[in-house]
């Protein structure tokens, strides 16, 4: 069918920040399909310029409202790589447990509050707490015990406080780890519930082959440093960023992209999951399996049940990680250390894929330069291609205009973008 | 009675929005207090009739300005709403920085429009302000209580060192470190020195305080005014107090 459409979403919403989806087809050709992002810079990087080592993980903290922990982490990761300085383990699993928090808080923001309407068929979230107010309450009930981890390990849910270069300011209170092991036991309930909601719904059957990034250590699944891997065979040093991301800018995007060995590639649950399957708890590799994903799995709708299969993995690697803390002296939290030059990147597993700060410290303990990639920007080549190639495949499966917007909108989605993080 | 809300956001991380959706035991009650407009985080429908509207960020941008003049036309009641749209928050730390050199940093030879941080009030009249980096979601309930039952909102004018003597904890000062508790607005239960680490004032100037007295407290102790001064300007809450002592 020869037509004309023409498509174009002006801040679009259920995403956090603000980027525009603009799609041309003329005489049923596509034209022009792009993922732009307008969202206003901030110039972290610059921020950074002179600020106090100790210093840098309180303000890149603030990059992003919904994985400030992570943000923290890279900073403290790349700082004391810098300064050859070792946090005690103590502190190792307090920080992993806290990443466990923000992916499980972040995963279910993004599952029941982003992308269920677009299942439901609703504007929002809110007149499915009416009709569905049982899956509600299990998704508030998992968002509410992600933010409670890391209020437990970090001192408040939202940019951290106790996440210090070294280790720990305050380690976590006894009691507080014992409610948590109750909570974290409580709330499998909820999970199963999500689990078989999820199994209920049609996933947007598209596939269009990518290149998946993430972190690797090869014993557990990834989160705090390791070594840079994708599904084209690259293995890469923490340190080299750079040749793993490539950088560039587009004139539409105030958001830059990246790429690897391809035109584009991806990173976030799906990404994790290709390259780590194996180290997935069998527990969470068994609701894979039920869910049907298995590695490596090539289509973007398919993230949200990767972040699905994760939060399973984390419920019972968070369990563990509380019960080691109980058993743990909680008074070796800190590495005393003395500011000195360096440089170093930190690379961590932020629930949207594989985030990094480069920092350079100089002898007065002073950042004098910083560099943060930002998982979004991994993703927006890849949410570029994806775009074209679904409104193609759309076409010509003879869908209407509304249904490829719709498709449009849940594919960008399904990537969680955050868009304010990539434009910092 | 509901009211009526938007929320919109500016240069900021959207931290104190998803504060909104947070203390999850309570959420649902708390919906039910609202009518939300106009939510682009979380509700696809756009609605122009609010009457209470929340504006997260700083302005760095000409269309950002031109978006809030249009929001101030139409709201009653215009919140500022954390640390960002208080005070320009850590946004405002570019503003050391020349321009032309900030988009080089970071863009290379790409053209990008960029302007000085500015803080809500530079440009709009605000009827009331939610300070907090991010805001505290007890305390937003309270005042969206007070806001329904026509009562007057108020946030605590005592300092933060109230709330943190009131958690028995041991002072920073005497741990050897400066912490901005002595003169920031309490209200967030002294979150950040019960973590042990400093306040940096997110909530901004306590009422009646005596910042040479603090000055003095720091160079009494032979604390470093470097460290004083960068603490200080991390929010940028406490210009002009903090130049003036210099």
């Amino acid at each position: 069918m020869k037509r004309d459409f023409a498509l174009d979403i002006h801040h679009l919403t259920r995403v956090e920040g603000h980027a525009n989806i603009q799609i041309k087809v003329r005489d049923g050709q596509l034209v022009d399909a792009r993922w732009a992002i307008v969202e206003t810079p901030r110039f972290f990087e610059v921020m950074l310029k002179g600020m106090s080592a100790e210093r840098v993980p309180f303000l890149t903290s603030r990059i992003c409202g919904i994985c400030s922990i992570s943000h923290s982490l890279a900073s403290i990761r790349a700082v004391e790589r810098a300064m050859d300085i070792v946090a005690p383990v103590v502190a190792e699993k307090t920080r992993l447990l806290a990443m466990h928090g923000e992916t499980l808080q972040s995963h279910a923001l993004h599952l029941f509050f982003l992308i269920l309407p677009d299942f439901a068929g609703t504007s929002s979230v809110l007149p499915l707490i009416q009709s569905h107010p049982d899956l509600i309450r299990a998704g508030l009930q998992l968002k509410e015990l992600g933010n409670e981890i890391s209020t437990v390990t970090t001192g408040r849910c939202t940019h951290p406080v106790s996440l210090v270069v070294g280790g720990l300011s305050k380690a976590p209170d006894k009691q507080a780890l014992l409610h948590l092991r109750t909570m974290i036991q409580e709330r499998k309930p909820a999970l199963d519930k999500a689990c078989s909601y999820f199994h209920s719904l049609t996933i947007p059957d598209f596939c269009r082959e990518t290149e998946f990034i993430s972190l690797s250590n090869g014993s557990t699944y990834p989160a705090i440093g390791g070594h840079l891997v994708s599904t084209d065979g690259i293995n890469r040093d923490e340190n080299d960023y750079l040749q793993m991301t490539k950088e560039y800018t587009r004139e539409f995007s105030t958001s830059k992209f990246t790429r690897l060995s391809r035109e584009s590639s991806a990173a976030g649950a799906l990404a994790r999951f290709n390259n780590n399957y194996h180290l997935l708890h069998p527990k969470a590799r068994e609701c894979a399996e039920n869910l049907g994903l298995q590695p490596v799995c090539h289509n973007p709708f398919m993230n949200n049940i990767a972040q699905l299969v994760e939060c399973v993995h984390i419920l019972e690697d968070a369990g563990e990680l509380v019960n080691s803390l109980l058993e743990s002296n909680l008074a070796e939290i800190k590495t005393p250390y003395t500011p000195k030059a360096g440089k170093a990147t930190g690379a961590v597993e932020a629930p949207r894929g594989v985030l990094y700060h480069h920092i350079e410290i100089d002898d007065k303990g002073k950042v004098a330069k910083a560099d943060c990639i930002i998982p979004t920007t991994q993703n927006n080549g890849n949410i570029h291609d994806d775009l074209r190639a679904l409104v193609e495949q759309s076409l010509s499966k003879g869908k209407n205009d509304g249904e490829i917007t719709k498709l449009c909108e849940m594919m960008v989605r399904s990537y969680d973008p955050c868009i304010s993080c990539s434009v910092h | 009675m509901t009211l009526k809300i938007a929320s919109f956001d500016f240069t900021c991380c959207e931290g104190c929005q998803l504060q909104l959706a947070n203390r999850e035991s309570t959420l649902i009650d708390f919906l039910e207090l609202l009518n939300i407009r106009n939510f682009r985080e979380i509700l696809s429908e756009k609605h122009e009739d609010y009457d209470i509207v929340f504006i997260e960020g700083s302005i760095s941008r000409q269309d950002e300005v031109e978006r809030l003049l249009k929001i101030r036309e139409r709201a009653k009641v215009l919140v500022a709403f954390g640390t960002c749209a208080c005070f320009g928050g850590v946004n405002s730390l570019k503003n050391r920085f020349k321009l032309d050199e900030a988009v080089r940093e970071v863009y290379g030879n790409m053209a990008i429009e960029t302007l000085p941080v500015r803080k809500i009030s530079d440009l709009v009249k605000v009827d009331l302000s939610i300070p907090g980096c991010p805001v505290a979601k007890e305390e937003v309930e309270r005042i969206m209580v007070s806001l329904a039952t026509d009562s007057i909102p108020t946030l605590p004018n005592y300092p933060v060192c109230v709330e943190c003597k009131q958690q028995l904890n041991t002072c920073l000062f005497d741990l050897g470190e400066i912490c901005l508790g002595p003169i920031t607005r309490a209200g967030c239960n002294a979150v950040c020195p019960t973590g042990k680490t400093a306040c940096l004032g997110c909530r901004g100037p306590a009422e009646e305080l005596n910042m040479p007295a603090f000055f003095e407290l720091v160079k009494e102790r032979g604390l470093s005014l470097d460290d004083l001064h960068e603490k200080l300007a991390f929010y940028n809450a406490f210009e002009p107090l903090a130049t003036d002592e210099t």
